[in-house]
């Protein structure tokens, strides 16, 4: 409880700061409403509906992407990390398509996946699938030498090898990947829902409010995508917790 | 090639008595060779402690007969058969790398025994006959990171003995321990070995330690590794705090050292990679 007072004072501080700005009038009331301005736009757009539709819209299509992405990149990463020398030949593509900006590949992905809901999710697994992979393959090939020695010793095929103790060994940097991994297929599916044909989504909802100056739905969704980022985060923080129990000990 | 009093043939031992063979053992790191020609016997319950200056090979040495590590030439028989085909047992040093820490303290012991497909009943049996042997009074149900050194040392050690090993392989089993844990660790293990008469190769850097817990002696020369001496040691067993003053052991520990500072001095420039 106690750690929880210095954040809390932190984000009032925010508030407050920001509730000044606008009671001195620091600058145009259309570009910089009040709090509670925002909070009342943002509450009704949540009381009518499509808000809420928005961001259960924008989190399925994170979540399906995440899914996709670990479903690729867990068990490619962890064959790849097994075979080291197979990954020192890939290390380069995947280097480099982790190190392209997503959106640079909207328009190959609108090409392959049309207009639609499978563009958004692909181009976003893609993304986070790379650094999933990459995160799982290192923890393979960083794991302890002496624990496959020791499994070796006791009599494991080197299948038993992976699965009990090399997956071991590197869960801890997977959880690390898939961390990563979420927060970046969130970025990808609200970048994706402004640009690539969408109706609706908290991308959408905040262009939308751009557009139509509706500056207080406009702060307060980007304060909802921020909130969602950071609760996906916490989620993982304490996943990693619980189940690696035996890290950095 | 041994520059020291030319007892480097280690003494012959009947085949049937003997648990290992080494023969034209090979080994070589970046062409440096550590190991040329190698010849070795290992009686069959013998606990035999290599002892020698860093980077001599003693870790080379039981990591290929422990087949963790290829040879380049020669062979190292059990009883006629390769490694793989032997039940064995292995210490490593650093037990906080060797235990599993995703599983509990005793199913890292259960570990080795799932992997022979023991029934679940004989698998029990041998953990509660382990605890008993090595009078365990900590919770094996413990994670091994909630664990003391000794403790976790202590675990290794009877993973390495669940399988009922032929041979077992001690890597500095103790160097990483307290003074105290050591002692107490020590004589668990030599009462439990002795008792189950386990073939037994311990590397240590320590001389003490190498003496009290060995049947033989084999000191290593600097790389190319030769024998430098083979000792008998024949202090009677149990060996205790009191063991360390016998005059007996005193006077070996003497030798030793004399032996060991001439295979030190013997080769000062091409064996000084350590």
């Amino acid at each position: 409880m106690k750690g929880l007072v210095a954040p809390a004072l932190g984000a009032l501080g925010f508030v407050a700061l920001w509730w000044l700005a606008t009671v001195v009038q620091l600058a145009d009331p259309v570009l910089l409403p009040s709090p509670a301005e925002t909070f009342r736009e943002t509450w009704a757009a949540f009381a009518e509906g499509p808000l809420w539709t928005d961001l259960q819209r924008t989190v399925v299509r994170t979540v399906q992407a995440f899914v996709i992405a670990t479903l690729i990149g867990v068990p490619l990463g962890v064959a790849l990390g097994a075979k080291e020398r197979v990954y020192r030949a890939v290390e380069f593509v995947v280097d480099f398509f982790r190190s392209t900006p997503a959106s640079a590949l909207f328009p190959l992905f609108l090409i392959l996946f049309g207009v639609g809901e499978g563009t958004k999710i692909a181009v976003a697994a893609f993304g986070a699938a790379l650094v999933i992979l990459f995160n799982s393959a290192y923890g393979v090939m960083n794991a302890r030498r002496t624990r496959v020695l020791a499994a070796r010793v006791m009599g494991a095929s080197e299948g038993r090898i992976l699965w009990d103790v090399l997956v071991w060994e590197a869960l801890p940097q997977i959880l690390v990947g898939m961390r990563a991994g979420i927060s970046l297929a969130l970025v990808i599916v609200v970048v994706a829902e402004m640009f690539i044909g969408s109706t609706d989504g908290l991308g959408q909802r905040v262009i939308r409010a751009q557009s139509l100056f509706e500056s207080g739905l406009m702060y307060g969704v980007i304060f909802l995508a921020g909130a969602l980022g950071y609760l996906l985060n916490l989620l993982f923080l304490l996943a990693e917790k619980r189940f690696v129990h035996w890290a950095g000990r | 090639m041994s520059p020291l009093d030319g007892s480097g043939a280690p003494g012959v031992i009947a085949p049937r008595d003997a648990a290992i063979t080494i023969r034209g053992l090979a080994k070589a790191f970046g062409g440096q060779p550590v190991y040329s020609g190698f010849d070795l016997d290992v009686r069959r319950g013998d606990i035999l402690a290599i002892f020698g200056p860093n980077g001599c090979g003693k870790s080379t040495l039981i990591n290929m007969a422990a087949g963790l590590l290829s040879v380049d030439g020669g062979t190292i028989l059990y009883d006629g058969r390769e490694v793989r085909e032997v039940r064995i047992g292995y210490v490593f040093q650093n037990y906080r790398e060797a235990l599993f820490p995703w599983i509990r303290a005793a199913d890292n012991i259960r570990y080795p025994l799932r992997r022979m497909g023991l029934p679940k009943r004989e698998i029990e049996a041998r953990l509660e006959r382990l605890s008993a042997d090595f009078r365990v009074r900590f919770d094996l149900a413990r994670y091994p990171y909630e664990l003391s050194g000794g403790q976790q040392q202590l675990v290794s050690v009877m993973r390495a003995l669940a399988v009922e090993p032929e041979v077992l392989f001690l890597d500095e089993p103790f160097s990483a321990l307290d003074f105290e844990t050591t002692l107490d660790l020590r004589a668990l293990l030599q009462a439990v070995l002795k008792r189950l008469g386990v073939t037994t190769l311990l590397v240590s850097h320590d001389l003490e330690e190498s003496i009290a817990l060995a049947d033989r002696l084999l000191m290593l020369t600097r790389r190319p590794t030769t024998v430098a001496d083979d000792l008998p040691v024949t202090l009677p067993w149990p060996r205790t705090s009191t063991t360390l003053s016998d005059p007996g052991f005193v006077a070996l520990k003497r030798r030793c050292l004399t032996v060991f500072e001439a295979a030190v001095a013997g080769r000062p420039v091409d064996g000084a990679q350590a």
